[in-house]
């Protein structure tokens, strides 16, 4: 039997950046990755590295990983290919623009000023290429985008460097519960430690159904699409207030869309099939908004597997119910900006059993009132 | 795209060479609905490309082969099948959608059942050099004799192994073209490892035109043996070729033209974009779709044929083509058909006889396979081995991660050109297999589509919805 501070189920982001700041407190740690990390959602998302648009449950995380990111290069060895020109969020009606003002106006009164209002003149001079209707929207200057393999990778060799051990191509059975210790089995053979980290992604949810602690989780598989490359216009990320899109421009020139549109996912043969119906809606919009990519061709399309919470807030935090058991799980399509703060908060919770991010929104026990 | 007389199918065929032909043929003639569609503005494939426009019309200069296709075409004519020419499959779903781009517009059509016929493809070459113009594959020049009947008049060297290079510098000098040298890579020792499998080669009509062949281009190039190293220098150009032999002699020569071959592979582009199990292939050094004996791929309802099933000849293609096009048939309940499959099944075997000699003869070398230090492997993203060596060194442990460091493989030509080597070149950096390091993870479109195209696709055809399966 193998004897650890702690273990974690998971090798996406999210379980890489606990066991790297598991290290750095000190905690010796083995984390299970079934195939190689970033194989899922945390190396093929979209990138979007955003505090824009976020729930108020999420800020803080999210404000505190903000600052992870503008050092990223300190903290994992590898500038992971961040590039920030802001986010916007386009208003594409008055009625758009209306929930706009009254967004800014609820966060300023809360202390966050990380969101600005943008008139329709201030959204042109950002998004010259921008269809002549936009009545304005919100900005979040400091935003941006990363390489997400690259990160997720770098994060993972970063915790290996410092001593985690990384088990990939290793899937973790069912934990169970002895003696005051978690055990897992795994490639054959025994762990146990006293902390138990869940960072499992879409599969997350079967493993807190086994362990008593049923989360609404559903797996889906959202679609991204990347063009050809196609002469630089646009230097923010694109969001959408009310059609599903959101789009940026690489540095190559090539443009990525995306948005939510979800296709199918199966988790047991890690399979994805993208719904072209769906994507269709995709194209449509975005040849409306900038009628320059009509012609610009699609060279790939994919999906990933992520782990969706009926109200599209993660879970990160303690089990309600067992001892040295965390969850960092459900980051229903926005947790890859989330990352690094939630793996800071999680060996935070492990090794000192709080955390000053606060993260009360954030807790399963909202499920269990319900 | 109202081209199409329908939207859903008993058997959509993609791939118009002589597999995907006979498949075709053989559903339409039994009576199913039969969709073919062909990205070539003709019928024929690589082998009988051009077959029904060639400007050639002197039967030997392309040789006899060629000319057979106009009887398998006949039949297809005859068949009632639909074809669709200059048709581009860009996607097929597990539920048998198939995504087709045709003159600028795109439509979904659903099939009952699939043939993926797709062919293959030139087995990746990369030399030093191997990018300059001036460089080009013996495929694309016999591309250009076919349809345009043009010969290199250059000063002009061929490279590599393999029937086809035979056969294309015996076609090249039939038809008045130039070959100054021919660089035969085929390694020393390959013969006598191949000779215990040679009995069943000896039996075929392919031993008889192979000699021919062979004869006919060593009486007219020169032809240097058992070449261990060949790099294309030049500044901008192709200027010179430069060789060594396994017995340590070095040679060059002044040339504008080189032609590179050694060998063709499955074109698995779109089998796998399916979610089709594939397996390495140790003996052709290649990916191939895991099939059951009648050609059906892992995913249920989407069969394989031809020489994307792995590397068989026109023979062995045809046969393929009938036995998938019958099982296909026998499994959606038009009965009657199974005496014909198994008339097919026995053509199949006949067909097969042989192939396991080439295989061994003709495996190409390591360090032609395997590059090293500056020869670029990924053409698209100008990635060289050194770099993925040193990717390696910091944890890339497949093609898929891969592309996180480097972009291999995420250029317009999907990883075709580079997919094979990148496997190889990974598996020898990590000390272990080709199929415990993998491929990349292919994906609908595997052809390059426009937004509009998309944005216009029409959606949700009603007759798709109706279709029970
Ligand atoms: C297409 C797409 C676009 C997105 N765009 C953005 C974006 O722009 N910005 C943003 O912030 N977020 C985005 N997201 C969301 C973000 O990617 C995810 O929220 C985040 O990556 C989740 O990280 P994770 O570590 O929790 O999950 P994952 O990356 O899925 O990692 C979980 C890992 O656990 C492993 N695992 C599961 N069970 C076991 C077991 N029993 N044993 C061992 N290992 C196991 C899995 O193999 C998996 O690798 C996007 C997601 C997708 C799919």
């Amino acid at each position: 039997m193998i004897r650890r501070d702690a273990l974690i189920i998971g090798g996406g982001i999210h379980g890489c950046a606990t066991a790297l700041n598991l290290r750095h407190a000190g905690a010796s740690v083995t984390l299970f990755e079934k195939d190689y990390a970033g194989r899922h959602a945390s190396g093929v998302n979209a990138g979007g590295v955003r505090m824009l648009s976020r729930h108020v449950a999420e800020i803080p995380l999210s404000l505190r990983s903000m600052e992870i990111w503008e050092r990223i290069g300190d903290v994992v060895g590898d500038d992971c290919a961040l590039d920030c020109h802001g986010q916007v969020l386009v208003a594409e009606t008055d009625s758009d623009f209306e929930d706009c003002k009254a967004r800014v106006a609820e966060l300023n009164a809360l202390g966050f000023t990380h969101e600005e209002l943008l008139s329709a003149a201030e959204i042109r001079a950002i998004l010259p290429a921008v269809a002549e209707t936009c009545r304005g929207g919100i900005i979040s200057r400091r935003d941006g985008a990363a390489q997400p393999a690259r990160a997720t990778t770098a994060f993972r060799r970063k915790a290996g460097e410092l001593g985690a051990d990384i088990r990939e191509g290793v899937a973790a059975g069912m934990p169970r519960f002895e003696r005051g210790l978690w055990h897992v089995e795994a490639g054959g053979e025994e762990f146990a430690a006293p902390n138990l980290v869940i960072a499992a992604g879409a599969w997350a949810g079967r493993i807190a159904a086994h362990l008593g602690d049923p989360i609404p989780m559903e797996p889906v598989a959202p679609m991204l699409m990347i063009t050809s490359r196609v002469p630089h216009f646009i230097d923010p990320v694109v969001i959408l207030r009310s059609r599903i899109l959101s789009f940026k421009q690489f540095p190559n020139g090539t443009l990525l869309i995306g948005g939510g549109h979800l296709g199918k996912a199966d988790l047991d043969t890690n399979g994805t099939v993208l719904d072209w119906n769906k994507l269709q809606t995709s194209a449509r919009t975005v040849s409306e908004l900038f009628p320059v990519m009509r012609n610009a061709t699609i060279v790939r399309a994919w999906a990933g597997i992520e782990g969706k919470l009926s109200d599209d807030l993660p879970v990160v935090g303690p089990s309600p119910r067992h001892k040295g058991l965390f969850y960092q799980c459900g980051f229903s399509l926005h947790g890859f900006q989330l990352g690094p703060a939630a793996g800071a908060v999680m060996a935070e919770l492990v090794t000192e059993g709080r955390t000053p991010t606060d993260i009360s929104g954030l807790s399963m026990a909202r499920f269990n009132a319900s | 795209m109202s081209v199409l007389r329908s939207d859903n199918y008993d058997l959509v065929v993609v791939g118009a060479g002589p597999a995907g032909i006979a498949a075709a043929a053989a559903a339409a003639k039994a009576g199913a609905t039969t969709l073919l569609l062909d990205e070539n503005a003709g019928p024929g494939g690589q082998v009988w490309r051009g077959l029904t426009s060639t400007p050639l019309t002197n039967r030997d200069m392309l040789g006899k082969d060629f000319w057979d296709g106009q009887l398998e075409l006949e039949k297809l004519r005859s068949s009632g099948a639909e074809v669709l020419q200059r048709a581009t499959v860009w996607s097929i779903d597990p539920s048998l959608q198939v995504g087709i781009s045709h003159g600028g517009a795109s439509r979904i059509v659903q099939a009952r059942r699939i043939v993926i016929a797709t062919g293959a493809m030139e087995r990746p070459f990369p030399i030093p050099g191997w990018t300059l113009p001036g460089v080009m594959t013996a495929g694309a020049a016999q591309t250009m004799l076919k349809s345009s009947g043009l010969v290199p008049s250059e000063p002009t060297v061929i490279a590599g192994q393999g029937p086809l290079l035979w056969l294309l510098a015996g076609q090249i000098l039939r038809m008045g073209g130039r070959i100054d040298v021919m660089l035969d890579t085929t390694p020393k020792g390959a013969f006598a490892a191949a000779l215990p499998k040679a009995f069943g080669f000896l039996t075929t009509p392919y031993f008889r035109k192979g000699l021919k062949m062979l004869r006919e281009v060593r009486s007219k190039v020169r032809i240097i043996k058992h070449v261990t190293r060949i790099e294309a220098q030049g500044d901008g150009q192709l200027e010179r070729v430069v060789w060594e032999t396994a017995g340590g002699k070095r040679g060059e020569m002044a040339s504008r033209l080189l032609l590179l071959h050694q060998g063709v592979v499955p074109n698995v582009n779109l089998a796998m974009s399916t979610g089709a199990a594939h397996d390495w292939d140790g003996l052709q050094l290649c990916w191939r779709p895991r099939l059951d004996d009648d050609g059906q791929t892992t995913v249920p309802g989407i069969y394989v044929a031809g020489d994307g099933a792995g590397i068989g000849g026109v023979g062995v293609a045809l046969a393929r083509g009938r036995v998938a096009a019958r099982a296909a048939l026998t499994s959606l309940g038009k009965s009657g058909q199974d005496a014909d499959l198994s008339a097919a099944r026995a053509e199949l075997a006949k067909a097969n006889r042989g192939r396991e000699f080439l295989d061994l003869l003709y495996k190409p070398a390591e360090q032609f396979r395997i590059p090293e230090g500056d020869t670029i492997v990924c053409r698209c993203e100008e990635v060289r081995a050194s770099d993925i060596r040193s990717a390696v060194d910091i944890g890339a442990s497949g093609p898929n991660q891969l592309k996180a460091y480097l972009r291999t493989g995420m250029g317009p030509c999907q990883g075709r050109l580079c997919g094979l080597t990148v496997t190889e070149l990974m598996a020898k950096a990590r000390g272990t297999t080709p199929e415990q390091i993998g491929y990349y993870r292919l994906r609908a479109p595997v052809k390059p589509l426009t937004l509009s195209e998309l944005a216009d696709l029409p959606m949700e055809p009603e007759a798709v919805k109706a279709v029970v399966r």
